[in-house]
């Protein structure tokens, strides 16, 4: 087997030292380690985290290939660091069997650039009338834990009770899509100062919050524990505050995107910036990073969304919501919570890694980087800084927000298991 | 002035007047026997209507042909657009065919502006009524209509409306023609009240450079023109109001309710009026009612519009336009 020594990284933002893979696993971890026998990466500063965990993903593959498939968007996945992914379900057709789950899992091993996690439909078709099959789901070989209409909310009570209490027999977790539908109909946008004057129908934050309350409140009722996908609003921090006080079982994740831009950006209808849940103000981003720092909000999940250039290239009403996230997610957390102080690199292992792979159960990642751990590993380069360059992205699609900004921090090197993904910036 | 007229906000109280006094003379064009100009020979404007209209496209339609421009009237239905044809290639397929001038109207808000900005054509781009978001010829045509029954014809040239106090009634939530108007109006120096139901106000209304009221008539007595807006029957089944006869009651004017404004006020409307919902015919039938007026002011608005922005070089007319010729 193979042996590679990483010289002089910084462990989760700590003191350089020598980190020693051995096969699939992390040898040794000190100072002064020999490179005998083993390929040597200088690290030279940069800080050596855990591979990156993505708790929400759309790969789009079966049933969009024209805008992402397992392979792009795995190796994009490694491109930006991540060394296991949970692929959404609304594919077509969507996750709700165990044949599609099986299949997105089985690729993603085929390919071996990330881990491929499915998530499956809490319900069938994503309709949500009837519930999936969530056991035959779970006994796959995919082994799926984390459930989720995602796109659509479990809007119906009882639908969402029952699905709540049912994963509970295998230890499943429902993320839910907290969207009211009836007050989102026709939504382009946040509702508020700007929707008001650019003419776009609002999607009020009531409508997401009235949505978490009912469900921390219902699994508080049932003892079970619930996940609330890409909390976008100050008034969502504040229900699952309160959540957590009362000991509910509740986590919560935040997207890059709303950690950094707001409503601000849509008055120029350019529909890279239309996404759900909408970008809402610069208070609601500020409530988002320090709800991140305390841990109200337990991680940080891209929902990387990838669309063709043709969607995204036409009026805002008409255009796909959603933005590519896996290659910037780093960078972004990086300009919003570390360079601002908010959080420090062991803060962004935690909540990019530790804890994801934890809500997800997946087993093998978001480990110590210490002797005898899976040698799942992302190097970045925290001095970087440089303009986004979609052209240069490894997704399939190229609809990112941040196109011609200047971000911080590289990735450029990914180990999954000991077998490296990205070497120098560049997919193997 | 900018190179595209998209949004009533982007005009400067400078900018709006010379559309006013430029509308002043193209309206005089009307008045002869021949009533057409040779301005735009040899331009070729198209109206692309993705949504329909028939007033607002005629107006234009009338506009340019008095300025003499090649017309070219596109509208979705029938169209590749129902064929799936996007946006872009249906302006880049128009633009190849030599278009110096695009007059939008489209269900989308913000799709002129994307027109506009996105690089996908040259030509001007002109907003005919965007989805919920701007309409900004027709509040250049409510400014001119108030301009000539409150100042005077002569009187009004070169003048704003600083002081003029405008009620603008009905349903502001899905108006285009209410936004621009607030923006215009406020630009030019007018107090704007909105009176409507709160379901009929979008969340945000607080911020916007105006004032807002329920209360209809408390409002009435202080205004020197009443704007009543188009209010859909079918907002009711949205739960907006309760009943139309409810609405008309709170909300609509009738002789009583208009006897409560000055002498001088006159009453506005946008068109098409639905009679018995947000104005009686006895007020929209009266003296004071400007409706047909507005529709008349609409043609010499636009032709001025197209002539700044398309080919104003005639000395007749001097005017700070800054864009450069395709």
């Amino acid at each position: 087997m193979s042996k590679i020594l990483i010289r002089g990284a910084k462990v989760l933002g700590g003191e350089p030292q020598d980190v020693l893979i051995d096969g699939e696993t992390i040898a040794e971890v000190g100072t002064g380690l020999s490179a005998e026998g083993a390929e040597v990466v200088e690290a030279g500063g940069k800080v050596l985290l855990p591979g990156l965990v993505d708790l929400h993903t759309h790969l789009r593959e079966p049933g969009r290939e024209d805008s992402e498939t397992v392979l792009t968007g795995t190796r994009a996945a490694a491109s930006g660091g991540y060394t296991a992914v949970f692929a959404m379900a609304n594919t077509f057709p969507v996750a709700d069997t165990a044949g599609v789950v099986e299949q997105v899992w089985r690729l993603g091993r085929e390919h071996g650039y990330c881990d491929v996690q499915p998530v499956g439909a809490v319900t069938v078709g994503l309709e949500g009338r009837k519930l999936a099959e969530l056991g035959a789901m779970h006994e796959s070989a995919a082994g799926v834990t984390v459930f989720s209409d995602d796109g659509k909310c479990v809007d119906d009570a009882v639908i969402m009770r029952r699905a709540l209490e049912y994963v509970k027999a295998f230890g499943g977790v429902v993320a839910q899509h907290a969207q009211e539908p009836r007050l989102t109909e026709g939504a382009q946008m946040n509702e508020g100062v700007v929707s008001a004057e650019l003419g776009l129908g609002g999607w009020p934050a009531v409508a997401e919050e009235s949505i978490i309350a009912r469900d921390v409140l219902l699994a508080e009722h049932v003892g079970s524990r619930v996940h609330i996908c890409h909390l976008s609003t100050a008034g969502s921090v504040e229900i699952v505050r309160w959540a957590k006080s009362r000991g509910i079982d509740v986590t919560a994740e935040v997207t890059p995107h709303h950690l950094l831009l707001t409503d601000e950006m849509v008055r120029t209808y350019n529909p890279v910036y239309k996404v759900n849940p909408p970008l809402r103000t610069e208070r609601d981003v500020m409530a988002l990073r320090e709800a991140l720092a305390d841990g109200t909000i337990d991680i940080v999940a891209t929902d990387h969304a990838p669309h063709p250039h043709e969607d995204k290239d036409c009026e805002w009403a008409a255009a796909a919501m959603g933005m590519v996230g896996l290659e910037t997610a780093l960078s972004v957390v990086q300009e919003t919570m570390v360079d601002t102080g908010l959080l420090d690199w062991a803060g962004v292992a935690d909540r990019m890694s530790f804890t994801p792979a934890r809500i997800g159960r997946a087993g093998g990642h978001g480990r110590p980087v210490s002797a005898g751990e899976p040698a799942n590993l992302t190097l970045v380069d925290t001095a970087y800084r440089g303009q986004v360059d979609p052209a240069g992205f490894a997704s399939r699609s190229r609809n990112t927000p941040y196109e011609g900004r200047e971000l911080p921090g590289r990735v450029t090197h990914t180990w999954l298991r000991g077998k490296a993904t990205l070497v120098d910036g560049k997919l193997t | 002035m900018q190179r595209h007229l998209i949004s009533a906000a982007d005009l400067t109280r400078d900018d709006a007047v010379l559309i006013l006094d430029t509308a002043e003379e193209m309206a005089r064009v009307a008045d002869r026997p021949i009533k057409k100009l040779p301005t735009l020979r040899g331009r070729t404007v198209v109206n692309l209507f993705f949504e329909d209209s028939t007033r607002t496209r005629i107006s234009f339609e009338a506009a340019e042909k008095r300025l003499s421009a090649d017309v070219i009237n596109f509208s979705a239905k029938g169209s590749s657009v129902s064929k799936g044809e996007s946006l872009k290639d249906t302006a880049q397929t128009l633009e190849a065919m030599g278009v110096d001038a695009v007059v939008i109207r489209h269900s989308a808000s913000g799709a002129p502006y994307r027109l506009a900005t996105s690089g996908w054509i040259d030509a001007v781009v002109i907003n005919a009524g965007d989805g919920t978001h701007q309409h900004p010829t027709q509040a250049l045509l409510d400014a001119f209509t108030m301009r000539r029954r409150l100042i005077g014809r002569d009187a009004g040239l070169g003048q704003d409306l600083d002081g003029r106090r405008i009620t603008v009634v009905g349903d502001v939530l899905h108006s285009r023609v209410a936004r621009s108007n607030v923006d215009l109006l406020h630009t030019l120096g007018a107090e704007v009240t909105l009176v409507a139901p709160p379901t009929l106000l979008p969340v945000g209304v607080e911020t916007w450079p105006c004032e807002v009221s329920y209360d209809l008539d408390a409002t009435l007595p202080k205004s020197d023109a009443v704007m009543m807006l188009r209010v859909q029957r079918e907002r009711m089944n949205a739960a907006f109001f309760p009943t139309e006869r409810e609405y008309s009651r709170r909300y609509g004017l009738d002789a009583d309710r208009m006897a409560k404004m000055p002498e001088h006020a006159i009453v506005m409307h946008p068109g098409p009026m639905v009679r018995g919902m947000e104005i009686t015919a006895e007020v929209a039938d009266s003296e004071r009612c400007t409706v047909v007026e507005q529709v008349a002011n609409g043609v010499s608005i636009r032709m001025a519009v197209l002539y700044l922005l398309l080919g104003g070089n005639e000395p007749a007319v001097t005017h700070t336009r800054t864009t450069e010729e395709k």
